[in-house]
């Protein structure tokens, strides 16, 4: 197996590979990269892959983990079933 | 949607940060709920069987789970309400979104506190998603709660203390452990349990790297190699084993969605586990009434959890009125009792990061 086919962010079955070219596309920030690949969009919300594209972000672009921010999060932080949030907002 | 609910102070998380921060907050006078999203409270303590050590006041000698057990009996005898089986999936000024029984519904508190521990981190390499492949918490989570051991032929990657400690335990589970795999030049647990499962005939591969696992539909094998001074595989180091589970433990990340979502400030600590919400000596926010405990905070130990979770839980309950008579001297017993945990070369390090951690939160506060 290539490294590039290794994947990253299970949720949304994205690898290492299509994080590097979104990097090398322009995609330079954690949100960026969520936004053009998905990866971190999923059923665990980038519990997973966060801190891996994270790392991957920092090796292509020479920065060090402190200088990047890890994304916005909103609710809801778990899944929960529509069903259940049917109804008025809180 | 269901109901809203209203507390004094809602405590998310029942680990020994939650339970410790309830506890304190209801012994000072207050109405409590801690919602927890497991079956059972007690968190991470539930798998912790091995003993605690340190001094006596540290539960030194004293088994995890037992530990849990004690907070959880004390939590419902003082009238600590315990709410199991219960996600907080968002928060909203100082309102909790949360799933309780299948249903959405608010729990409004006056004062917050946010225990909500941290996540395994991941390691990418060809074949991790195999099954068989899984975080040194989800095995422990296996064998001590659940009975199943999730492999009978295993490898580890991590000798910090949780790499130490799942080796031991799946020892004594019954599985065979061929090796512990550490990237960095020497062991990072404590020496005891390093001396343990070497005691136990357990190699420890320092300076070495999981290049990558094979299978067909599940773990088979796993390949290692030893790294050179740059942090590069040697070539004709690599060793292959026959194993079907491979645990990781490779450190944890604190769990602090909420505390972005609420609007915290953070900073960034290598130590610590990554961004922590920046906070007082009363683990206070930026957030005012807003109050973290334990792993979320900066990831450390169930001691410093208990301590922390103390601090949160007093300063929670004066926030919402509720001030301990001997709130002072009751802050500064568990300050001092912390200083002490955060001691020696182990402790050091966080020690150092907290009180850095600490200035910001001050200078943030001179700032407004």
């Amino acid at each position: 197996m290539n490294d590039d086919d290794v994947i990253i962010c299970r949720c949304e079955e994205i690898t290492k590979g299509e994080i590097r070219r979104a990097i090398q596309a322009g995609a330079t920030t954690f949100k960026a990269i969520k936004k053009f690949t998905r990866a971190g969009m999923g059923l665990c919300q980038g519990r997973t892959c966060r801190r891996l594209i994270l790392q991957i972000l920092a090796q292509e672009t020479g920065q060090t983990p402190g200088q990047l921010l890890p994304g916005s999060y909103r609710p809801p932080t778990r899944p929960v079933p529509l069903a259940a949030l049917k109804g008025e907002k809180p | 949607m269901a109901g809203a609910e209203v507390t004094e102070v809602a405590v998310v998380g029942g680990g020994p940060a939650g339970l410790s921060a309830a506890l304190a907050a209801r012994q000072a006078g207050a109405k409590v709920i801690v919602v927890d999203e497991n079956a059972a409270p007690g968190g991470q303590l539930r798998k912790q069987i091995h003993k605690f050590f340190g001094s006596k006041e540290h539960h030194a000698g004293r088994r995890g789970f037992r530990i849990a057990e004690e907070l959880v009996a004390a939590c419902r005898e003082q009238g600590v309400e315990l709410w199991t089986d219960t996600l907080a999936y968002g928060i909203f000024d100082h309102t909790l979104g949360i799933v309780r029984g299948g249903t959405a519904s608010t729990l409004a508190a006056r004062s917050i506190v946010l225990a909500t521990g941290a996540s395994e981190n991941a390691l990418a390499f060809p074949g991790c998603t195999l099954p068989g492949v899984m975080g040194a918490g989800a095995a422990q989570t296996f064998i001590n709660l659940h009975r199943v051991l999730p492999g009978r032929r295993a490898l580890i990657v991590g000798a910090g203390n949780v790499g130490l400690i799942i080796t031991y335990q799946l020892l004594q589970a019954g599985a065979e452990v061929l090796g512990v795999v550490e990237a960095a030049p020497r062991i990072g647990g404590y020496a005891v349990h390093a001396a343990k499962i070497r005691r136990a005939g357990v190699p420890i591969y320092t300076r070495h790297t999981v290049l990558n696992a094979a299978g067909h539909g599940e773990l088979e094998e796993v390949t290692i190699a030893a790294l050179d001074e740059n942090g590069w595989p040697i070539a004709g180091s690599e060793r292959t084993f026959a194993i079907d589970l491979l645990c990781l433990a490779v450190g944890l990340t604190p769990l602090t969605e909420l505390a972005w979502q609420a609007g915290c400030l953070f900073e960034y600590c290598g130590p610590l586990g990554g961004h922590v919400p920046l906070h007082s000596e009363d683990m206070e926010t930026t957030v005012p009434g807003l109050f973290v405990a334990g792993d979320m905070a900066g990831v450390e130990e169930a001691s410093t959890a208990l301590e922390e979770g103390r601090l949160a839980g007093l300063a929670a309950a004066a926030y919402a009125g509720y001030r301990s008579p001997n709130l002072e001297e009751e802050k500064a017993a568990a300050r001092e009792r912390l200083q002490a945990l955060r001691s020696g070369p182990f402790g050091e390090g966080r020690y150092l990061a907290h009180e850095e951690i600490v200035r910001r939160w001050l200078k943030w506060r001179d700032a407004r």
